[in-house]
């Protein structure tokens, strides 16, 4: 079919497109001058810079254990969600409850922030809580949002799950608790991994809503990196950039190679089990 | 209220509906509030709403700002603009990433996992980061204009950055996943008898594509739609990195008014205008999201 070779080569394309930057980017944070588009020799000087930085270095904590705390508690409330979503029976509680969880997924960051913000100076005023803003309340930011994508992650692979399972194990007299404990959590875990990453690097990600909830105390990485392009273009976000490139893909490919071979056991254990007699 | 719920059942639903009702709701209702009250110089800069003065509550309310934002032009403008740039970026990225995940999935069902995950390995990575790496490349000494120098196409550098073009291609570049992955979702259930029952009617290649695919994946479309145009409405990184002066976006407004001008009321006002801009596609969205989630049942 001649449509079919015509959407693969604008595949390849497409993804020239998606890759092209990055990988400019990679090439240039060896570059030694410190104009970004002229080649002038190999160095690895702007990791050395990078390090150097504490500043930056301390952003990139705070980054890290605010997107680690977020992707915790984005999967436990996105695995609520998800099963209120599969399997609780519709109820207008229900109804209200699904289109509450899916608005974060299209909400403009920039609606969320303020929204958000104006919650935490009205608290503040009222309650004397949250008493200066910072780590936690982007972290109760980041939640919000990120939930909304765990749930949506997890209620794919929830609705897929075979229920006899489930059913069997009550059959034989485990408590409802135990029985999610034994069997619905390790067969939900590839999923739980997936929205776990989604939630870790969307937190990581995030400029506009961190900038809106952050106070003085907290600065995280898109903030820093934000305020030195602005500035004027550093050949260390480069350095930096091939960093973060690097260890996104690595997780990715390890993920990827993780759930392959999940399926496969999985398949092989079905094959096994019809072809028992 | 009639929950008819196990003790733990109620506990699963009510946790998550708090938490939500606490920190996504209760805040458009505070914003709703504040864009109704006046800018002063203080802590909090804005007067309440309710005042309790002499032993009278007096409640307040101040449409000045929305007042104020249909007498400058500039809001319009703003506004008008956003909603042209999000309708013609959902339009382009429609026309790229449609064939895309057309081809991802006409693939072998074994490599379609391997493509997607290409699709998405990028928007992974930082936004920031990526929108950044295009300001190297579209800059008038950037390697675009460079390359298109060295092959003879151009004798001047054409001025890209900090122009709408610039614009269009970082919303592409970084919207385009959103619109692949639902397209994909769609296009890889639909059921090929359907396209060899038109082949032996005698429609084959495009009409067969334009007959029956296309149709079939109208739904893989609004989604894909929905997903990019309603976050571009409100952009903000990419038209303040690689957009100019005249593509002014009501995110980037929103973000001056609050940041720079520290109009609280006004920067509200304006999110509340945008919320109501956006409120029907959020709710068609919605309504289409909570069918696919219980489509099942």
């Amino acid at each position: 079919m001649k449509g079919f070779s015509l959407s693969k080569a604008w595949f390849y394309l497409g993804l020239l497109f998606l890759y092209a930057p990055m990988a400019i980017l990679i090439i240039y944070s060896f570059n030694s001058a410190r104009v970004v588009t002229v080649w002038a020799g190999f160095s690895t000087k702007w990791y050395g810079e990078l390090f150097g930085d504490s500043q930056l270095m301390s952003a990139v904590w705070i980054s890290l254990r605010i997107a680690f705390f977020t992707a915790c508690s984005a999967v436990v409330l996105g695995t609520m969600a998800a099963f209120v979503l599969v399997r609780f029976r519709p109820t207008k509680w229900k109804t209200a409850f699904s289109s509450m969880i899916t608005a974060p997924l299209v909400m403009p960051d920039v609606i969320i922030g303020l929204s958000l913000l104006l919650l935490f100076v009205a608290m503040a005023d009222v309650l004397g809580w949250p008493k200066d803003r910072g780590m936690l309340t982007i972290w109760i930011a980041h939640v919000t949002f990120c939930s909304a994508y765990a749930a949506v992650v997890i209620t794919s692979r929830l609705r897929e799950m075979d229920l006899s399972l489930e059913e069997a194990a009550m059959d034989l007299g485990a408590p409802p608790l135990k029985t999610f404990m034994t069997i619905t959590l390790p067969l939900l875990l590839p999923a739980l991994a997936a929205a776990w990453l989604l939630s870790f690097t969307l937190s990581i990600d995030d400029l506009v809503i961190a900038s809106f909830v952050s106070g003085p105390g907290a600065t995280t990485l898109p903030m820093e990196v934000f305020s030195s392009v602005r500035m004027g273009i550093s050949p260390k976000v480069n350095a930096l950039a091939t960093l973060i490139i690097l260890v996104v893909s690595v997780a990715a490919f390890i993920s990827w190679l993780l759930v392959r071979r999940a399926e496969r056991r999985r398949q092989a254990d079905l094959e096994a089990i019809k072809a028992a007699p | 209220m009639k929950l008819r719920l196990p003790p733990g059942r109620r506990l699963v639903m009510g946790i998550p509906f708090a938490w939500l009702l606490l920190f996504f709701v209760v805040p458009f209702v505070i914003v709703l509030k504040i864009s109704l009250s006046e800018n002063i110089v203080g802590i909090p800069p804005y007067k309440p709403l309710l005042e309790w003065a002499d032993d009278t509550l007096k409640v307040v309310v101040n449409f000045s700002n929305f007042i104020w934002l249909s007498q400058d032009s500039l809001y319009f403008d703003a506004y008008v603009n956003s909603l042209k740039v999000a309708a013609i970026s959902t339009v382009l990225c429609l026309l790229v990433g449609y064939p895309m995940a057309y081809a991802i999935a006409r693939a072998k069902p074994s490599s379609q996992p391997a493509l997607l995950l290409l699709i998405m390995l990028p928007s992974w990575t930082s936004f920031l980061i990526r929108i950044y790496a295009w300001i190297g490349i579209l800059k008038n000494q950037g390697l675009l204009n460079q390359f298109l120098m060295w092959l003879g196409v151009i004798q001047e550098p054409l001025h890209i950055l900090n122009t709408n073009t610039a614009l269009y291609i970082g919303v592409v570049y970084a919207y385009l996943p959103f619109m692949v992955l639902p397209l994909y979702a769609n296009l890889s259930r639909h059921d090929q008898s359907l396209l060899e029952a038109a082949s032996d009617l005698g429609a084959r290649g495009w009409k067969a594509f334009l007959t029956v695919t296309l149709p079939l994946s109208k739904a893989g479309m609004v989604a894909g739609a929905m997903l990019v145009f309603i976050p571009v409405v409100g952009e903000f990184v990419i038209p303040e990195l690689l957009g100019g002066p005249q593509s002014l976006m009501i995110g980037k407004v929103l973000w001056n008014e609050f940041f720079s001008n520290r109009d609280w009321p006004v920067a509200a006002s304006l999110a509340v205008v945008m919320l109501g801009l956006l409120c029907v596609p959020i709710a068609f969205f919605n309504r289409q999201q909570a069918k696919e989630l219980e489509g099942e049942q």
